[in-house]
């Protein structure tokens, strides 16, 4: 039944009518938008979801295989993380992003810049230079996967949020709007039945009202044009009588 | 939005171990401005509340895009680490060579495992 639940606090006139319902098909265009970004996005995330499970157990794999490469360079030279410690000054391995557009959400991807530095040139120059130089390559290669894990990971929690922004967008449409306009348009359909049912009755009564008057006013006058027939027949039965010579009562206020 | 400011994010840091800071060194991701550094060597001594500070830092400094933290580490500020939700600097548990790589542990993963299983 209408004016059960929630709905807008609007006079009910048919243009207020007509805008509800415009605005319930605008409602549900934007419901079936939304919607469609929402699989859209969800497929996308499934995606993302996969390969951040397989890199991270692929990161697991790289990463030992790093320690162990440093492992061999402290065996062939000794313990060089106090030098390398020190002698960090500045990145050579940067990240540069870029992005990546998926249905107007934006997702950054992390790539690789790299330049080739000097840094660390003369570690292991006495022995184990060819280790420090192989370690060095294969933890450029680890930190690669991790900064490639990185942007599937930002994109997973950028994605999750704005999945969850649609899905709330979504059900608040579906859940609330919607039939909130519903409502609005059955109350306000309601109100002007009502009003026409109202108006007709009125109609009916008046027109009852001047049925009844018109029926009135012709017994009236077939009243008086009977009377006026009775009067002629006295007035030619008893001959003309003298208005002057008759004379009226007199009148008393 | 944390998306506003990525383009200037373009380093690394790290926090960890000293083998594994001494191998992300090597790759080449040191960089020290002004005496910081954007890396943190935690060994058996360090105090819980310095790698809640340099994990505060790294995570506002506007230049870091990718904050890596060695998972033996991360366990210690557990519960700073999965409050940490933010897409910028992206946070990554990373494996140490004394401490092999726990799936289920990572605040990541943990988000998957769930988003997976229903």
């Amino acid at each position: 039944m209408s004016g059960t639940g929630p709905r807008e606090n609007i006079f009910p006139t048919r243009m207020a009518l007509t805008n509800t319902k415009l605005r319930l098909k605008g409602a549900q265009t934007g419901h079936s938008l939304l919607a469609k970004k929402r699989d859209a996005l969800t497929t996308r995330f499934r995606a993302i979801l996969r390969k951040v499970d397989e890199a991270k157990r692929k990161m697991g794999r790289v990463m030992q295989l790093a320690s162990f490469s440093l492992a061999e360079v402290t065996y062939a030279t000794g313990d060089i993380s106090y030098l390398v410690q020190e002698q960090a000054k500045s990145a050579t391995f940067k990240v540069k992003a870029k992005q990546d557009n998926v249905s107007g959400v934006i997702l950054p991807a992390f790539e690789v810049d790299r330049v080739q530095g000097s840094d660390f040139n003369l570690t292991g120059l006495g022995r184990g230079g060819q280790q420090v130089l192989r370690s060095k390559e294969v933890y450029a290669k680890a930190v690669e996967t991790l900064v490639e894990l990185a942007s599937l990971q930002t994109a997973f929690t950028i994605l999750d949020e704005v999945i969850r922004a649609t899905n709330r967008r979504v059900n608040a449409i579906e859940h609330v709007i919607i039939p909130r306009l519903d409502n609005t348009i059955k109350y306000i359909a309601s109100e002007l039945d009502e009003m026409d049912r109202e108006e007709f009755f009125r109609l009916k009564k008046v027109q009852g009202k001047k049925k009844r008057d018109a029926e009135a006013s012709e017994a009236l006058r077939k009243a008086a044009a009977e009377r006026y027939i009775e009067v002629e027949d006295i007035q030619i039965g008893g001959g003309g009588g003298d208005l002057i010579d008759t004379k009226d009562e007199d009148i008393i206020f | 939005m944390a998306t506003t400011s990525f383009k200037d994010r373009n380093l690394l840091a790290v926090i960890g171990d000293e083998d594994s800071v001494t191998g992300m060194l090597l790759a080449g991701i040191g960089h020290v401005e002004h005496q910081k550094k954007n890396f943190l060597i935690v060994d058996s001594k360090t105090q819980v509340s310095t790698i809640e500070a340099a994990f505060q830092e790294f995570t506002e400094r506007k230049d870091i895009a990718i904050l890596l933290i060695n998972q033996h580490v991360a366990e210690k500020i557990r519960p700073t680490v999965d409050k940490y939700q933010q897409a910028f600097p992206a946070l990554l548990e990373i494996p140490s060579k004394d401490h092999p790589y726990d799936p289920s542990k990572d605040s990541v993963l943990k988000r998957v495992q769930k988003l997976f299983g229903d």
